[in-house]
């Protein structure tokens, strides 16, 4: 068995594992991250991409406003190009009334959250599609960040300062010393799930941020933790209805906050405590909730064209909490299991939000560094990752950069507007297994036609890498260039002004294009049929089409292989088989 | 410039399905890589744009001749060009106009000035010189097909010196006649306005501006707002009397109709009146023959005549009302052409970056009309700038449909363009 050994081993390549090991990286620490599949699979991949101000929970949960209007100035500066500077509406509806407005005002004062009574014509002007029976808008400084994005170039950040992030490397058992009342955990048993070979990695601390998981994780050194998790559903529409995240001003509750990422606009969430956060389905009742209260920001919400449901669980954390997931606080949890439990070298981070990701971790490894009997000042708050450079990104950077460089002709996706060297740039940069780590990276088939166009493309690219492989390699020798960038990772420009790719199967293994291919349909399929209406049905009557009936690929030899992203949709199958009979 | 709306235009970038179809039929983008396609600068590229922006984000739309093939072919129902022209006013909005752009927006004044002193006029402009200072200082191809400023007078001069000889009658019309017809070609409105007399209508010629079209095109949304509202405070009400409003230029009554209410987002009562009584005045005269009423005295006119219904034409989604009716006169031998373009789309083609796509695109129309024969004499196309083009292009004279009905109800010579002595 392989070993490894380091003074921390993270659990959890969501947001708040790689915060940690960017932060104890940069104290100096030796750092060895795992995440059982892709960065950002999990909880940070699946949210809707709102930066808080705090305004949210100003009123009911004023510390967890604190940290949000706090972190929020820092994110700004040191993910600068994670983040779009949308700004944040807080809007009183006819159904809001009664004196929150006011309430919400003096909370924000409190706090310090800075909170300005627009006029409504000012509002209207700038967001014509508001329901008109607004009476009131507060702004605030929210805006709409990109996970994906900003949990690569945090990894890049810790790993330029010196740690490992290992992918695609899954828990097995915590490895644990000692009897009751002297238990340490002292590193754990990882499952190299590509080459399907075990590593031992030993660790002086193993902290558990595996998020929804951290209950299992903790579970395995014989700790109770008892995350509770709050499913959301979140349902996005074709274009950007609002530039302006927009909040109901009201108690936060379902469906109440509409955010512009990217090229999409959305609506969520929902809150239901659920068992398993592996299998999580959508209820009709979900998506009608949703569109019903988006209606009353934006009316006519409801029958523009909605292009995928999806849920994330939040990892929320409240000691002996029993009660509603929507209650339970967003306040970070950080448990100390030598004090809690009285089993040392461990400790979990979870509760929290995206927005609180960089102060999670800097109180973990505050409590690393106590616990190792170091002293070092935490400096991520200001250290920017590598592209922050960049400014915030704008929606039309993009399409402004394919213009600019004249890369129409290279489009695979062309919803998105990625080109075949952002392709190949993330296939033989960034350890890709699956076609679903290709959207994470550069944002490949998340558009209207849901990979309709892109994904036979794409995995026609795939094949071509395998296959030349090694005349790549000496293009790439003879071409040079400046090294390509994670940080760049969403710019078309970048990826055909730098060295040009070349594949390397020890990064991207890839022994099975068509797979990849079936698996990516797959799962875009399952976040398509709880809103198969309307114009979204026609495009999937296309796509249906193109695959089914053109290409056949429901008979492709490949069935009943396997991917990591195979157990994302099988499950469903097999849930609707069991309904059938 | 209204931000992204449920604006009409804007939404419907939710329909596309991108199928592609509009791309493979985009006469553009066929012909050159600067164009990357309706789909990409349309329903694609919109998502990217924001309402309001500081800046936009691409510069290629520009290249988007705004021909319409796009609408016409797309399954779906997405307005491409539309979403084309509205993007492009932002990018004027917001980075100015160059001075031929604004320039080639202002037919009607152009064709006022020249009409001072049309000689003099035509000689300034149609020299090898100033053709070529042209296109140096301003970007207007020098081979461009320029119109020339009418020397016998203004339409609107031929009304007034035979005011007596116009036939008064209890069935009126109201004619839209255009700036073209106005000051380069008074000839079309003389053929319309004899036909329309011949079929026993009076025709009312009030006032009116140019219909917005070339400014629309350009991205001159707010001065193209003036033009429209002063059409529709002189306009709407004939219309709301009941009164037809026909005109000879397709392009000119789908503006009425269709463009500048969508693009300018101007839907109130008034302007809508008028949208809804604009014909095509082949759709109209069709409606006419459809009832029985439309007089089918044709003398036989023995030519091999091709005739191509123009992208403004078909974006009128009405057939092709005047191949229909040319149909009914003997002896004449019409041949269709399904070119898609002509290339010249307005005004696309008179500038200097764009002179010789536009020439590409026409070259599936040239070939047709070449490949009729040697003994064809005219072409036929209904729409003046489209006509000059074909002339151009193919090097015969190209004539309007309501010429060759005129021609062949005796009452106008094909030749010299003018109606015949002692018919009216």
């Amino acid at each position: 068995m392989k070993r490894m050994s380091t003074d921390v081993l993270v659990i959890g390549g969501g947001s708040t594992g790689v915060g940690v090991a960017w932060d104890a990286a940069l104290r100096g620490l030796r750092v060895i991250l795992v995440e059982k599949r892709d960065l950002t699979h999990g909880t940070t991949g699946r949210y809707h991409g709102l930066l808080h101000s705090g305004g949210r929970y100003a009123v009911k949960d004023p510390q967890s406003a604190i940290e949000c209007i706090e972190e929020n100035r820092i994110l700004r500066r040191t993910h600068a190009h994670c983040i779009e500077d949308t700004g944040g509406f807080f809007v009183v509806t006819p159904e809001d009334e009664g004196d929150y407005p006011d309430r919400f005002k003096a909370a924000c004062a409190k706090v310090g959250i800075p909170c300005e009574e627009i006029p409504l014509r000012e509002a209207f002007r700038r967001e014509p599609l508001l329901n008109p029976r607004i009476s009131r808008v507060f702004e605030v400084p929210d805006g709409s960040a990109d996970s994906f994005l900003a949990t690569h170039v945090t990894a890049q950040a810790a790993r330029q300062a010196g740690a490992q992030i290992l992918i695609y490397h899954e828990v097995i058992d915590l490895l644990t010393e000692g009897g009751d009342g002297d238990r340490r955990v002292v590193g754990a048993r990882v499952c190299d799930v590509v080459r399907g070979e075990e590593v031992r990695i030993d660790a002086a601390i193993t902290v558990n941020a595996g998020g929804a998981w951290a209950g299992k994780i903790a579970a395995m050194a014989g700790v109770p933790v008892n995350v509770i998790p709050g499913k959301g559903v979140m349902v996005a529409v074709n274009h950007r209805l609002v530039n302006t995240v927009i909040n109901r001003c009201k108690m936060p509750a379902d469906g109440d906050i509409l955010v512009p990422v990217h090229t999409v606009a959305i609506i969520g969430t929902t809150d239901e405590r659920v068992s398993d956060p592996e299998m999580l389905t959508i209820e009709p009742w979900e998506v009608d909730l949703m569109l019903q209260e988006g209606d009353k920001l934006v009316p006519g919400l409801s029958r523009s064209r909605i292009l995928r449901a999806w849920a994330g669980v939040r990892p929320l954390y409240q000691e002996g909490y029993t009660g509603e997931s929507r209650d339970a606080t967003r306040a970070l949890a950080l448990l100390d299991h030598r004090r809690r439990d009285g089993v040392a070298g461990f400790l979990t981070i979870t509760g929290g939000k995206w927005t609180t990701f960089r102060l999670m971790a800097e109180k973990t490894v505050d409590k690393v560094c106590e616990q190792l009997g170091v002293e070092r000042p935490c400096l991520t708050a200001t250290t920017p990752v590598p592209g922050a450079e960049q400014g915030h990104y704008w929606l039309g950077h993009r399409l402004h950069e394919v213009e600019e460089a004249r890369l129409q002709g290279d489009l695979i996706c062309e919803c998105e507007l990625v080109t075949r060297a952002m392709i190949e740039q993330a296939v033989a940069n960034n350890p890709t297994v699956t076609l679903d780590d290709l959207r994470r990276d550069v944002r490949l088939g998340m558009g209207p036609c849901q990979g309709g166009f892109c994904t036979f493309r794409a995995a026609g690219i795939l094949h071509e890498l395998r296959l030349h492989a090694q005349e790549t390699q000496a293009q790439t020798d003879v071409n040079g260039g400046p090294p390509w960038n994670v940080a760049y990772l969403q710019s078309p420009r970048h990826s055909v002004q730098t060295k040009p790719a070349a594949f390397n199967p020890k990064v991207s293994p890839l022994d099975n294009p068509n797979l990849l291919l079936r698996d990516f349909l797959q799962e875009r399929w399952r976040g398509l049929t709880p809103v198969l209406w309307g114009r979204q049905l026609k495009q999937e009557r296309l796509d249906e089409l193109i695959y089914l009936t053109i290409m056949n690929v429901d008979h492709l030899p490949e069935d009943g292989e396997a991917s990591p992203l195979t157990e994302f949709w099988r499950f469903d199958a097999a849930g609707a088989k069991e309904d059938g009979q | 410039m209204a931000p992204v709306s449920w604006h009409s235009v804007d939404l419907t970038l939710d329909e596309c399905i991108k199928c592609n179809i509009c791309t493979s039929h985009c006469p553009v983008s066929a012909v050159t890589d600067l164009f990357p396609g309706p789909k990409y600068v349309g329903p694609q590229a919109q998502r990217f744009r924001e309402g309001g922006q500081s800046r936009s984000p691409d510069h290629s739309v520009d290249y988007c001749s705004g021909c319409r093939v796009c609408n016409e072919v797309c399954p779906t129902g997405v307005r491409i060009a539309e979403l084309n022209a509205r993007a492009r006013a932002q990018i004027v909005a917001e980075k100015g106009l160059p001075l031929r752009n604004r320039l080639l927006g202002r037919n009607e004044l152009l064709g006022k000035l020249g009409s001072f002193a049309p000689a003099l006029a035509n000689f300034a402009l149609h020299n090898a010189f100033s053709r070529f200072m042209a296109e140096k200082v301003m970007g207007i191809a020098r081979e461009a097909p320029l119109p020339t400023w009418s020397t016998s007078g203004t339409f609107r001069d031929w009304l007034k010196r035979t005011r007596d000889r116009r036939l008064k009658s209890d069935k009126k019309v109201v004619y839209f006649h255009g700036c073209a017809t106005m000051y380069y070609e008074p000839f079309i409105g003389k053929a319309a306005v004899v036909v329309l007399e011949h079929n026993g209508y009076e025709v009312i010629v009030p006032e009116q501006n140019c219909c917005g079209l070339p400014l629309l095109s350009n991205g001159e949304f707010n001065a193209a707002r003036t033009y429209h509202h002063n059409n529709v405070s002189r306009l709407a009400g004939y219309a709301r009397t009941g009164l037809p409003i026909v005109g000879t230029s397709t392009s000119c009554t789908l503006t009425l109709k269709e463009e500048a209410p969508e693009l300018l987002d101007y839907h109130d009562e008034p302007a809508t009146t008028l949208k809804l009584g604009t014909y095509d005045i082949f759709e109209w005269l069709r409606e006419l023959y459809e009832a029985g009423e439309l007089r089918t005295d044709f003398q036989p006119l023995p030519l091999k005549l091709p005739y191509h219904a123009p992208c403004q034409q078909r974006a009128h989604r009405i057939g092709k009302p005047a191949l229909e009716l040319m149909a009914l006169i003997p002896e004449l031998d019409l041949a269709e052409s399904h070119a898609r373009c002509c290339g010249i789309a307005g005004t696309y083609g008179y500038k200097v970056e764009k002179y010789q796509i536009a020439m590409d695109v026409g070259a599936e129309l040239f070939e047709f009309v070449k490949a009729q024969g040697q003994d064809v004499r005219y072409t036929a196309c209904d729409s003046e700038t489209c006509r000059w083009q074909l002339e151009h292009g193919t090097a015969l004279p190209s004539r309007h449909p309501i010429e060759i009905l005129a021609a062949a109800y005796g009452l106008y010579d094909l030749e010299r363009r003018d109606v015949v002595a002692g018919k009216r």
